[in-house]
């Protein structure tokens, strides 16, 4: 059944390919738009071996790496923090409600003026956005936490801080792990938009060059490799939340894929 | 009574606050970057005019209402077809998955070469980057749909568009909803950037007009009507899904009391 879903699912991946291949150069489309496959993954080839295409996915992912870990520490600590003081989760809920809503390209403008075409303006986007993911997650996770087990764990003398290590996190961890993992993926769709906009060096400002300079097979081939990471973070991060929850009934009942 | 002025307390409290903060920590600031909030607050009127709001919101408000609806449509109606049958989803599982993960915004030269630079580039890339959410988690809802009340509805002769409507449709809709909510944000995200770098009006060329003339006040407005129009759609969108999803939430709110 495995065996017979990965073969079905290679040769639609086969017949997409194809496609690509065969409506430019039937002329259903002006190869000039949209180049045949073939083109692209030549175009792919010649990326790969260029220097500067290497340093822009370093900065990209830097963009991505750092941004992503700003935001997800401070929405843990800050998740915690809400949640567990009373009171401050009531205070906080309306500010929530109305900054989460808020669209992180409306900070563009801003980031533009203060750092300019840097590091920097992309980290704004990235954090904005990505913090979000985690605190509202981090936030349900704590409110999922069975009052049985925390009155329990209460009675038997644990201190605040074993509380939140021991009975706490471990419920609210699934929860973390969703919000991290669409955090991670918002954060490559905003490292990369911030860099397509602004210019801050990255995958996003070569799709631009490549753009401005009509390089169109060069452009898709960059498109390809944006879209090839987001799968490797997507897949990446459901491995590292698998790895993290082993222990948890909804991983442990789930077969392994 | 009690009751109410002390929700509304905790309500207030942190947004005033914060309000209160901004206000006088920018007071006496001659940082061009960050004016007084003072200052702010008095250009809006003045910025955001009825003739603006006609010419600049308006637009930009209908074409993030025509990509998101072809999206839904074509997300829900895709998904279904998927979602039903085990074979043609094995086809499209890998495909789908890498077009899902390509950044949607980057999509925007692609169909810059396509389709101009005109209303319709705009509603496309709003469309594409929202109809993936969709899709895929109308695949999900429609592929969870329970076997035995699949069974059932066979058994008493429910066929065709009525199984699709109460059956499929409504027992995937917590799903879709879903889908719905991630699309609301990325359909924002796009307007704002398909008005930053090829248009002649919306909100997004507002601001960025207003970012290359200095007129950083004025800019600062433009961010403040983004965080109220993000905010309104998501306040509208969570009364819509509390009305369409009613049954949902009752169901699992009697379940949770009955375990």
């Amino acid at each position: 059944m495995r065996l017979q879903n990965a073969a079905l699912g290679a040769a639609g991946l086969a017949a997409f390919l194809a496609l690509g291949e065969a409506v430019p150069r039937l002329g259903l489309v002006k190869e000039e738009y949209f180049p045949p496959t073939s083109r692209i993954a030549s175009a792919f080839a010649d990326e790969l071996s260029d220097g500067a295409f290497w340093t822009a996915l370093g900065d990209t992912l830097t963009g991505w790496a750092l941004g992503l870990a700003i935001a997800v520490s401070a929405g843990i600590v800050i998740g915690v923090i809400v949640s567990v003081v009373p009171y401050l989760r009531e205070a906080t809920a309306s500010t929530i409600e109305f900054l989460r809503p808020i669209p992180s390209v409306a900070l563009i403008p801003l980031a533009v003026l203060l750092y300019g075409s840097e590091l920097r303006s992309v980290l704004l986007l990235v954090v904005y956005a990505a913090f979000w993911q985690v605190l509202i997650q981090t936030l349900y996770g704590v409110q999922d936490v069975d009052p049985v087990a925390d009155e329990t764990a209460r009675s038997y003398g644990l201190g605040t801080w074993a509380r939140i290590r021991h009975v706490l996190w471990p419920t609210a961890l699934p929860y973390v792990m969703t919000g991290v993992r669409l955090a991670a993926a918002v954060a490559l769709i905003l490292a990369i938009t911030g860099e397509l906009v602004i210019g801050a060096p990255g995958l996003g400002a070569r799709i631009a060059v490549a753009q401005n300079s009509q390089a169109v097979p060069e452009m898709y081939a960059l498109i390809v490799v944006t879209g090839l990471l987001g799968l490797l973070i997507n897949v990446g991060a459901r491995t590292v939340e698998r790895r993290a929850l082993a222990w948890h009934q909804s991983v442990r009942g789930e077969v392994a894929v | 009574m009690k009751r109410l002025v002390l929700r509304l307390v905790f309500v207030l409290a942190l947004p005033a606050l914060l309000v209160a903060v901004w206000w006088l920590a920018s007071d006496g600031s001659t940082n061009v970057f960050w004016p007084p909030l003072r200052t702010i607050l008095q250009t809006f009127p003045d910025v955001w005019t009825a003739e603006r709001l006609r010419a600049d919101v308006l637009p930009s408000i209908w074409r993030l209402a025509a990509g998101y609806a072809l999206a839904a449509v074509v997300g829900v109606a895709v998904g279904t077809v998927i979602g039903s049958y085990r074979r043609v989803r094995a086809v499209c599982e890998p495909v789908l998955e890498f077009l899902r993960a390509v950044p949607p915004p980057v999509l925007l030269p692609v169909i810059m070469l396509f389709a101009g630079i005109g209303d319709t580039m705009k509603v496309t890339v709003i469309a594409s980057g929202c109809v993936w959410p969709i899709l895929l988690n109308t695949v999900e809802g429609v592929r969870a749909v329970d076997p035995v009340m699949l069974e059932t509805a066979r058994s008493y002769g429910i066929t065709g568009p009525s199984r699709l409507r109460n059956l499929v449709l409504r027992s995937a809709s917590p799903q879709i909803f879903a889908g719905l909510r991630q699309s609301l944000s990325i359909g924002i995200i796009l307007m704002v950037i398909s008005e930053m770098s090829a248009a002649s009006n919306g909100i997004g060329f507002t601001i960025v007009q207003f970012q290359r003339s200095f007129a950083v006040p004025d800019m600062w407005t433009g961010i403040l009507v983004l965080g109220l129009l993000g905010y309104l759609l998501s306040v509208l969108f969570q009364l819509v899904e509390r009305r369409v999803l009613a049954w949902y939430h009752g169901l699992r709110a009697s379940t949770r009391r009955s375990p």
